[in-house]
């Protein structure tokens, strides 16, 4: 890959706090986390760990209350479509067809109209809708509208993708199979993904590294190597094993609220 | 009309078993049921009219003292109306005319009061100073019925065609003003993150995001408003305007032609019924993304 020495993404001692109604609210403290580019890393953590925050700082939604954001070594002032998002409830414009929905990054950057064109053609063949191209959001199937959004963003030419509980809202047979589609696809386009779960088997079966996040404050609590061999084998030894131990610290998290 | 929206739904849920139709194209099993569902509706739309005419038919035919014409009467008028002949007097044949004059001020008015409503819309949904500024005094006005502009009305343009073309503005104005600061309010923030991390960022989102969210409600509102130029016109035509609908029923009042009254109404209704229908079928073609038009 490219330069080992610049992280594409670098978080440095990131805090958020929001003020609402004069009620502080701690959301992440202290939050650090490099990514180098090609890495598929997977933020795992119960609800209130800080986990969407820190994806939304990522992203440029959130400005950090202390620390730094960087890009490239780079601060990140704001959203921009070198880091394509990719939301649990897709976010498609629904007066959009697929073929513009994917079009859409380009287009709103200026490409000529052919070249718009024959993008929102290529990566709607990446995801396999070429049949549903004319189609409305509201005519499709969750998953099929999570490809649409996927397809949208790497269209975009993003080098990061940041996934915020992406494949959540589907059902089981639907999740697994867009979990095997984004590997092939990452393994293919040597993107880098920032994937934002509260399923431990889902950051096992997808991610090189899990951030594990713990609530109140929010922050990262562990960092694990998932030194595998791909296409990973959920009923494996070794993946059980792991998620034994992830499991067993993530429930930590919730003993001294359980007993409270 | 239910049947209607089944059919409609129904190439919705097409392509996710079968990828390879079209999901725009309808399925063609549908064509003679929806025909007959067609003659249907119009069958039991016409139920109603039908029933109206005879009650009016019966109480005032035969009776010359009745300040009612029969339906009879009236139709001979509208004819007289519309291409002369029957009475040959100062009304004959003028019916186009009044028509015209009423149908510029109509879309005249509602056009200069969407022009002025969509931008100002969009921008008190979306600009908090903007807000801040105008909508204290919109909503301070908006309660003043257009009547009551009259007066001040005739003050500020003149007697006659100006006025009229004021109050139909008035009236069209407020609801598309009021139904596009909702339709851009509403529009689900996640859209806006979306359009920013596809680098489309500032006013910019303004024509790709704000203005087709709000669209459907924009249309709901330019419906009500085209709605609204039609009531209005009759009470802005009734005071020194020569030409006009609202004019030719003021004047055979004067004259206690009640015939000619009842023309004028029928003919507004018409006009206002075609306009609404033109303006749906519109909106049809633009909304057909949403599943709650189309």
């Amino acid at each position: 890959m490219a330069d080992p020495t610049i992280p594409i993404l670098d978080m440095r001692a990131v805090s958020k706090t929001y003020t609402a109604g004069g009620r502080r609210t701690e959301a992440l403290r202290e939050a650090n986390l490099t990514v180098s580019r090609g890495a598929f890393v997977c933020l795992l953590g119960a609800s209130g760990c800080g986990k969407s925050t820190l994806l939304r700082v990522a992203a440029g939604f959130e400005a950090p209350t202390a620390g730094e954001a960087l890009m490239w070594g780079k601060p990140i002032a704001g959203p921009g479509p070198s880091r394509g998002m990719v939301f649990q409830d897709y976010g498609l414009f629904p007066w959009l067809t697929v073929r513009d929905n994917i079009g859409f990054g380009p287009k709103a950057r200026g490409r000529p109209a052919l070249e718009v064109r024959d993008t929102a053609e290529r990566y709607i063949a990446l995801v396999g809708l070429q049949a549903f191209a004319d189609a409305y959001p509201h005519q499709l199937s969750g998953g099929m509208k999570q490809r649409v959004a996927i397809a949208r963003v790497l269209a975009n030419e993003a080098e990061v993708v940041l996934m915020d509980e992406p494949f959540g809202a589907l059902d089981a047979m639907t999740r697994e199979r867009l979990q095997d589609e984004l590997l092939d696809l990452w393994s293919r386009t040597g993107l880098t993904i920032l994937f934002v779960t509260h399923a431990i088997e889902e950051a096992i079966f997808l991610a090189d590294r899990i951030v594990m996040m713990s609530p109140g404050p929010g922050r990262i609590e562990a960092i694990h190597p998932v030194e595998l061999p791909r296409r990973r084998d959920v009923s494996s030894p070794a993946f059980n094993d792991l998620r034994r131990m992830l499991a067993a610290q993530l429930h930590s998290h919730h003993a001294p609220r359980a007993a409270a | 009309m239910s049947t209607g929206i089944e059919a409609g739904a129904l190439p919705v849920a097409a392509p996710v078993t079968s990828p390879v139709t079209s999901p725009v194209t309808p399925a063609p099993a549908r064509g003679a049921g929806a025909g007959l569902a067609h003659l249907r509706r119009l069958a039991l739309a016409c139920v109603v009219p039908a029933a109206l005419v005879a009650v009016w038919q019966v109480t005032t035919a035969g009776r010359p003292y009745s300040l009612i014409p029969p339906p009879a009467e009236v139709w001979a008028e509208l004819r007289d109306l519309a291409v002369g002949g029957v009475n040959d007097d100062a009304f004959s044949g003028t019916l186009w005319t009044h028509l015209a004059a009423s149908l510029g001020r109509v879309y005249g008015g509602f056009a200069l009061a969407a022009a002025a409503a969509l931008p100002l819309g969009l921008m008190i949904g979306r600009v908090p100073l903007i807000r801040a500024l105008l909508d204290p005094v919109l909503q301070v006005l908006r309660p003043v019925p257009v009547t009551a502009w009259l007066p001040l009305a005739m003050i500020l343009f003149g007697l006659g065609p100006r006025s009229a073309f004021f109050l139909v503005f008035l009236g069209a104005f407020y609801p598309i003003l009021v139904n596009t600061v909702f339709g851009v309010r509403s529009v689900e923030p996640r859209l806006f993150e979306a359009a920013a991390m596809l680098g489309c960022t500032g006013p910019a989102q303004f024509v790709r995001v704000v203005l087709p969210a709000a669209l459907p409600s924009i249309f709901t509102g330019l419906r009500l408003g085209l709605g609204f130029a039609w009531v209005v016109i009759v009470v802005g035509e009734m005071t020194g305007v020569q030409t006009g609908l609202g004019a030719i029923i003021m004047e055979a009042r004067q004259l206690s032609r009640t015939e000619i009254v009842i023309c004028g109404m029928a003919v507004i209704g018409v006009a206002g019924f075609v306009s609404d229908w033109l303006v749906m079928q519109l909106g049809r073609r633009l909304l057909a993304w949403s599943p709650n038009h189309g």
